[in-house]
């Protein structure tokens, strides 16, 4: 698949986002002491924002006809996309009643900041299931038809939340809070395992081949002629390919920028290195999702001479 | 009803006429221009909605020439439809036909990613998605001669490959086509249900190639007859 760069920027920054304002809002209302700061809940919450606000705004780039964007609200019954618009548009309210009242009321837990607070934790999580559920409903493309794109998206965005959550209570609190330091270390162990999982599971042969594709199941078949003399739509938005060697340079460099060096830079507990980590991480996630895209493999490259998927 | 096609992969020659008399057709039809970005120039691309590919099939001395036409296969189950965030997309009850309403779509790009067989390309200008429309603005069209109430492709089709009717109804063309030569549907593991279908080419006998042998072997064969009389 091509990876369309306006994608990329918003499911990173938006899982970012989503990521921290869920951990940061359960963090405030269960009660976490380093979390009852209005200052801290105040910066987090408007970086959260920014990241889902410019990611939200990101995705509408890479529509044709935007101007028929409204639309995509209409299908909610059977459209993950649909779902996705109107899960995101609904966040909305409850994290703006939320931020409000930290502004007004400061860090108390009231019934205002419990209702709005769970809330947007909640439609946070079910907007991020639902953007990679538009992935994973694909039954064209097996590299992501899989019940382990939603977990990626969400273990990864919760991620790429925590260490943004515990780089904003450093830097603005003064002081590390071990919690927020432990959370994010095993939120990492976490993301890293599960992509670890997910490359492995994507490396096993199946699905559909030419031979599915073209109804000639029991012989061989070649592709004599695409029947086009220079790329067409479908060669320019499936026929994305990838050299084997760049592919494993690629994922030797995602796994140490998102996974391996926010690692060791949050065992150095020092809140400057921390922010870095956040940074790196989110870059890092940047090449992830850059070869979620460049490593699927739709089933029209079957009838333009793949042999499989 | 349900209509579609049925493509005969052993008639078909792959003259492309179908596809250029869809594009011909279709450009000015219900769905619009069929836009075309840099038709002269050294990289043209441009909306189709019907596309043909040839391969060969199995290895010599039985390989065969295939020449594929894909189009839009009406889909019992479209996901195209079921993933259309602002429902252009739509499939209609009475006849299957499945259609993009270029006033709602946005361009997303998504249906075309649900679709195994690449029957869905944007076009270039409009930004919208563009498929077969099975000539939907043909085939009702009361004040054409009935027997002109086809799509622009079947109508066109040299070898007569193509064959167009309702696959609800048992006894026509395309149902006892289908029957009799044992037709195909293109993966159907992905449980598309699509409803064209296609005729697998006949077995013809293998031509019979000559190869020529050494001189040492042709003079043996002559020595061997000599002696066996």
């Amino acid at each position: 698949m091509h990876p369309a760069f306006s994608v990329l920027v918003f499911t990173v920054m938006s899982g970012a986002g989503y990521g921290l304002i869920t951990l940061m809002a359960l963090g405030h209302l269960l009660g976490l002491p380093q979390l009852q700061d209005s200052s801290v809940l105040l910066t987090g919450g408007v970086v959260s924002f920014v990241l889902i606000s410019g990611g939200l705004l990101s995705s509408t780039l890479h529509l044709a006809n935007p101007k028929n964007a409204w639309r995509s609200f209409s299908r909610f019954k059977t459209s993950w996309l649909s779902r996705e618009a109107v899960f995101a548009v609904l966040f909305y309210p409850f994290v703006l009643g939320y931020l409000t009242n930290i502004w007004v009321n400061g860090a108390e837990v009231n019934a205002i900041a419990q209702l709005t607070g769970f809330g947007a934790a909640l439609l946070a999580m079910v907007t991020l299931f639902c953007t990679s559920m538009i992935y994973a409903s694909l039954k064209t493309i097996r590299q992501w038809n899989t019940s382990l794109t939603p977990v990626n998206y969400i273990a990864l965005g919760l991620m790429s939340g925590s260490l943004l959550l515990a780089a904003v209570q450093a830097s603005v609190a003064g002081d590390l809070s071990s919690v927020l330091h432990n959370l994010a270390i095993g939120l990492v162990v976490l993301g890293a395992v599960v992509k670890l999982i997910y490359l492995f599971w994507i490396g096993k042969p199946a699905g559909s081949t030419i031979n599915t594709a073209t109804g000639f199941t029991q012989a061989s078949v070649r592709l004599l002629d695409q029947g086009h003399t220079s790329n067409g739509f479908l060669n320019n938005e499936f026929g994305y390919t990838l050299e084997a060697n760049k592919l494993m340079r690629l994922r030797v460099l995602m796994v140490g920028i998102a996974f391996v060096m926010p690692f060791f830079l949050l065992l150095t507990s020092s809140a400057g290195l921390l922010a870095l980590a956040a940074i790196l991480t989110i870059i890092g996630l940047l090449v992830e999702r850059w070869l979620f895209f460049a490593e699927a493999r739709h089933v029209v490259r079957l009838f333009h001479g793949d042999q499989r998927v | 009803m349900k209509l579609g096609l049925v493509v005969d992969l052993d008639t078909c020659v792959g003259c492309h006429g179908c596809a250029t008399a869809c594009k011909q057709w279709n450009t000015s039809g219900t769905i619009g221009p069929l836009s075309d970005k840099d038709p002269y120039g050294k990289d043209p691309n441009g909306a189709w909605l019907n596309r043909i590919r040839t391969y060969e099939v199995d290895d010599h001395p039985n390989s065969k020439t295939v020449n594929m036409p894909l189009s839009c296969m009406h889909c019992d189950n479209a996901a195209c439809v079921t993933v259309c965030p602002t429902g252009a997309s739509y499939k209609r009850e009475e006849d299957g036909i499945v259609l993009v309403d270029q006033d709602k779509c946005m361009g997303c790009n998504l249906c075309s990613w649900a679709c195994p067989y690449g029957a869905r390309e944007l076009d270039p200008h409009q930004g919208t998605m563009k498929k077969c429309t099975l000539c939907v603005d043909r085939i009702y069209d009361e004040r054409l001669p009935e027997d002109e109430r086809k799509p622009a492709c079947v109508m066109t089709c040299p070898t007569k490959s193509r064959v167009f009717g309702d696959f609800d109804d048992p006894n026509s063309e395309v149902s006892q086509l289908v029957r009799d030569r044992a037709g195909k549907q293109l993966m159907p593991e992905l449980g598309y249900e699509p409803v064209n279908t296609y005729l697998p080419p006949r077995n013809k006998p293998v031509v019979e190639t000559y190869e020529p042998k050494s001189i040492k072997a042709t003079v043996k064969g002559w020595v061997n007859k000599v002696i066996a009389r």
